[in-house]
């Protein structure tokens, strides 16, 4: 439960750099760490008090092991937000090309 | 304990990094976030999450700083900033003291629920042949989850050339 709550307190971290900050990098930093918060949150959800690592053995049965599942989508969630990363910034390495600033507030004109 | 630890220590390296400077050392918190969230993902039984979050953690680093290296630039802050600051904090209040009451109706940490999961357990290595279960689902289950994830991924990387290109010669 404490667990869970800290998780979501990284979170809003990454939602106040999201919502308050000005400069572009500080904004794709906030929606990284929002990101690493909820494929923790995700991860946590599937723990069991000392459960195994999802591989099959000769003692393992279903109540030994911690939930695969989460696992699995976080593991594609990880990647997919490598990609989006990626095109975030090189958008802002674009904008920064063209307006000489990181700053939002002062990029205004949108005509190409 | 030492998830709480790690935590805490997550939380500490995020607000470090929203809230410093120069441009360079937040991209570096930002690492310390990661790699705090790659040992997390070993305390919690999850080594295969633990090395593609390595993996994605320092080729993210490198776009990072690609980004940020030679353009530092001090941030003004002007105007209403007070007035800014009070109502995101107070929304941000709200959001967790909802979010503390939805906690309240999930299962216990240390106890999942595993009601999708059985059956794969019970027949993932005679239907699949793969004794790590992560790998069975991810390639084998649910496969086209993984040909959905790979058309992102290239989709992306088209996105990408598409905007960094530089632009052809007129005629």
């Amino acid at each position: 439960m404490m667990l869970y709550f800290l998780c979501l307190v990284l979170f809003c971290v990454g939602l106040y750099g999201v919502l308050r900050k000005r400069n572009l990098v500080k904004i794709i930093i906030g929606l990284g760490i929002m990101e690493y918060a909820m494929n923790l949150f995700f991860v946590l959800l599937g723990y069991r008090f000392n459960g195994r690592a999802p591989i099959v053995a000769k003692d393992q049965n279903i109540l030994n092991m911690v939930d695969p599942l989460p696992q699995a989508l976080v593991l594609t969630s990880i990647v997919i937000g490598l990609g989006v990363t990626a095109l975030v910034i090189s958008i802002a390495i674009r904008i920064y090309e063209k307006y000489g600033t990181f700053d939002i507030t002062k990029i205004k004109r949108l005509k190409g | 304990m030492e998830l709480h630890i790690l935590l805490i220590f997550m939380i500490f390296a995020a607000i470090v990094a929203i809230e410093v400077k120069d441009l360079l050392s937040s991209v570096i918190a930002v690492g310390a976030v990661g790699f705090a969230l790659c040992l997390a993902f070993l305390v919690l039984k999850a080594p295969d999450l633990a090395i593609t979050q390595l993996v994605v953690e320092i080729l993210c680093l490198i776009i990072l700083i690609r980004a940020t290296i030679n353009k530092d630039l001090p941030l003004v802050i002007e105007g209403r900033w007070i007035f800014n600051t009070f109502s995101t904090l107070g929304f941000i209040a709200v959001f967790l003291l909802f979010s503390w009451l939805a906690l309240k109706e999930l299962p216990g940490f240390g106890e999942p629920i595993m009601a999708v999961v059985k059956k794969y357990l019970q027949e993932g290595v005679s239907k699949t042949g793969s004794v790590n279960i992560v790998t069975a689902v991810i390639l084998d289950f649910r496969a086209y989850d993984t040909l959905g994830e790979a058309t992102v991924l290239f989709t992306s990387v088209i996105g990408i050339m598409a905007i960094l290109r530089k632009p052809g010669r007129k005629k």
